[in-house]
């Protein structure tokens, strides 16, 4: 595909979030995607599509997984990939912030993938830079690779992503990913059953589009995939949640509770895992069931794609070279 | 100066007066007023050709800068503002870097605004010691001083011990106690109205309930107390609904609302707008319905502006990190009218809102163009419209939460004790 077709079919200068793209939007960009899951089996896994361009990884919040999968996308696409991590005191985070972004803009980056803390942060960050930002995630706003991701591992396990059943389940309302994988599920037609406990589902969930439960055997019901949460420490102890044992014993994902959706649902997890709160270990590392490491291969692949759409709509450029 | 201002509609909901006439000025106060009022011989007379002369507006919430953060606003720059938006009064509140806790701080407040304001500035003092929410201030000793009331400012005084003892204690001296009702506990980190618009955007949500839990919570302390109470601000159709109830079983409640409360709702904080910002944050729309009728049957004895500036460091932030507020000193009069032109709230409800009723509240006398007043009062064409654009407000920060939007109502020129401080 040229870069005048991708500019047609995926028209946005920065990925803020699932929210404002249309399913043709989507569908092109899961259609590429798949394209560079064949390429990123081949011994030769690298293109030219990025040559020239710089793509600057700035991450606020650490995660080892999202940033490598960033890094090797772009470098697969032959981008010249810095890595930036920001450390920042909780006094002047967003002085770092924009701080930041003029500093960054000055040294003429084409790509600038961020993960921040605050919701809102990387829309904020995108104002201030003339480069395409893509967001990798953002408070507890959106995490559109991951859903993107998540959508693309089920479409080529299961062929479709219209009229099935997901159940995500866990720390609702402290997370982007839930938020990103229930705007674009609804997009594709799927229907989308939030599970949690009543402290950890968000105010109005339902308006949003999603069937809400806090049990798990009337939420999993009929259920073609499980996505399960990480939980994270700091909501468990008394706060949120009275103890890790009682929220695995109503919501951790065993083989019991996977029982209570399709026979044959798959399960996924966006990492990374706490095996023995949210899910057991025989679920998790189950072949025929788990599609979490399918998850992680589908990722390097998504923001690939991503990357070359976005680099295709630079104002500068044809998308590299061709 | 002795002037007269004749041709114009005199506007007073304290005297019930809605005339076209005469107001005579003459050393500082009004000497006369009405169709029948009689100019001295030889007097210079200004014609209005018809435009609207209003008491001077008091504005019962405004937070400056002064002393410690100078940058944001001083009491010169605020009055300013004021004087631009026909305020006469501004009533400052005390969360200042030092707070306002101690008799030489009001005085400080009350010399600084003698020597460099432009309109009258009375100072609210701290209810609590450093507005820690601890230990109560010296309210007599700051009343004495001249401190019209008592407050927290932009902190809910969170133990319920500390509020009844205050309450207990202020009756003494009749003062007028004032909250932000906020219970910190149910807010929490949140940072907007609790709502699928929050999940949506990702931010943590206030409820309804950390307004109307501290609400309820001190309508018993004043129960047990007689104290008067007055809340800042209220901003959801069940505090209206709790106030209404309360003031029928005679408790001596007051509240107020802010002019952007009444003009905007959730829905400006869409795409993470932190001029739209505010505490109490801006709610449904049905809830600004309910504070428009709140206002219009008297429940809502106030509309503040809540003036509260802040630079653009401290706006241009993520969301949940930027600074809390809106300027609007200059802006309340066009606030309060678009209930008038709108909502078609009655113009002297809305105009007792920003005059005679605070004055009344803080003891305060004033808000009126009655013989023998203070000459404080503003010339305004009450229907024209305009712009408001941030940029060229008088406040010396920006952030302004009705920046762009058009209003109806601007003031042509502004007099404290007969003189001229403000002409556009």
């Amino acid at each position: 595909m040229t870069a005048t077709e991708i500019k047609g079919a995926f028209a946005h200068r920065d990925l803020l979030g699932i929210d404002g793209l249309s399913v043709s939007e989507i569908t092109y960009l899961l259609d590429l995607s798949d394209s560079y899951v064949e390429q990123n089996r081949q011994i030769d896994k690298k293109t030219s599509v990025l040559r020239g361009r710089t793509q600057i990884n700035l991450f606020f919040e650490s995660s080892t997984r999202t940033q490598s999968s960033f890094e090797l996308a772009g470098k697969r696409l032959g981008a010249d990939v810095m890595n930036m991590a920001v450390k920042t005191s909780a006094v002047n985070k967003g002085e770092t912030l924009l701080d930041t972004a003029v500093t960054l803009n000055a040294m003429n980056p084409d790509l600038l993938v961020v993960r921040h803390g605050d919701s809102g942060a990387v829309e904020l960050l995108a104002q201030k830079t003339s480069c395409a930002v893509l967001n990798a995630g953002d408070g507890a706003h959106e995490h559109p690779t991951q859903a993107l991701l998540d959508a693309l591992t089920i479409r080529r396990r299961l062929g479709k992503l219209q009229g099935l059943r997901v159940a995500i389940c866990g720390d609702i309302t402290h997370s982007r990913v839930a938020r990103s994988n229930l705007l674009l599920l609804n997009a594709m037609g799927a229907q989308v059953h939030l599970i949690g406990p009543q402290t950890l589902l968000p105010v109005g969930a339902e308006q949003l589009g999603a069937h809400v439960f806090t049990d798990m055997k009337a939420g999993l019901e009929g259920c073609d995939i499980v996505m399960m949460l990480r939980i994270q420490n700091e909501r468990m102890e008394g706060a949120l949640i009275p103890s890790v044992r009682e929220y695995y014993r109503l919501y951790g994902l065993d083989r019991e509770k996977l029982g209570y959706a399709k026979p044959d649902a798959l399960v996924m997890h966006p990492g990374p895992m706490n095996r023995g709160v949210e899910i057991d270990s025989a679920v998790a590392d189950d072949p025929e069931r788990s599609l979490i490491r399918d998850q992680v291969e589908m990722g390097v692949a998504v923001r690939m794609a991503v990357l070359e759409a976005l680099a295709a709509n630079l104002p500068n450029g044809t998308g590299g070279a061709q | 100066m002795n002037i007269a201002f004749s041709n114009a509609r005199l506007i007073d909901p304290a005297n019930g007066l809605d005339e076209l006439g005469t107001l005579v000025v003459e050393k500082g106060k009004i000497s006369a007023i009405g169709k029948n009022a009689k100019v001295p011989e030889k007097m210079k007379s200004h014609d209005c050709n018809g435009m609207a002369i209003l008491p001077g507006l008091v504005d019962m919430q405004v937070f400056t800068g002064e002393p410690g953060e100078e940058y944001r606003e001083t009491l010169a720059t605020a009055s300013q503002a004021a004087a631009a938006g026909g305020v006469t009064t501004v009533i400052t509140m005390p969360n200042t870097n030092p707070v306002i806790d101690d008799a030489a701080l009001v005085d400080f407040i009350s010399r600084r605004a003698r020597d460099t304001a432009i309109v009258r500035v009375h100072p609210m003092a701290a209810l609590t010691k450093g507005c820690a929410g601890k230990s109560m201030t010296e309210i007599g000793l700051l009343s004495e001083a001249g401190a019209v009331a008592f407050t927290d400012g932009d902190r809910a005084v969170m133990n319920a011990l500390t509020m009844r003892r205050a309450l207990s204690y202020a009756g003494t001296f009749d003062a007028l106690i004032v909250q932000h009702a906020m219970d910190q506990d149910l807010q929490s980190a949140g940072v907007m109205h609790e709502s699928e618009m929050a999940t949506r955007l990702g931010l943590a949500g206030i409820p309804v309930a950390a307004e109307t839990a501290m609400i309820d919570r001190d309508l018993r302390l004043v129960e047990l107390t007689g104290a008067r109470y007055h809340i800042a601000q209220i901003s959801a159709a069940d505090s209206v609904e709790t106030v209404r109830a309360a003031k029928k079983r005679g408790l001596p409640v007051s509240c107020g609302v802010s002019a952007t409360h009444l003009m905007l709702n959730q829905n400006d904080v869409e795409n993470y707008r932190t001029f739209a910002k505010l505490s109490p944050p801006l709610r449904r729309e049905e809830d600004r319905l309910a504070l428009i009728a709140g206002v219009a049957d008297g429940t809502i004895d106030v509309v503040v502006s809540g003036h509260n500036p802040q630079n653009e460091e401290a706006k241009r932030q993520p969301f949940a990190q930027a600074a809390y507020g809106t300027v609007g000193v200059e802006t309340l009069l066009a606030g309060v009218l678009s209930l008038y032109h709108a909502d078609g709230v009655p113009l002297d409800r809305l105009l007792d809102c920003v005059t005679a009723r605070p004055a009344a509240l803080l003891g305060l006398g004033g808000g009126t163009l009655s013989v023998g007043a203070a000459a404080d009062f503003a010339l305004a064409d009450l229907d024209a419209p305009w712009v408001v654009d941030a940029d060229t407000l008088r406040s010396k920060s920006q952030n302004a939460a009705i920046d762009k939007r058009k209003v109806q109502g601007q003031v042509l020129a502004c007099y404290v004790g007969g003189k001229a401080v403000f002409e556009r």
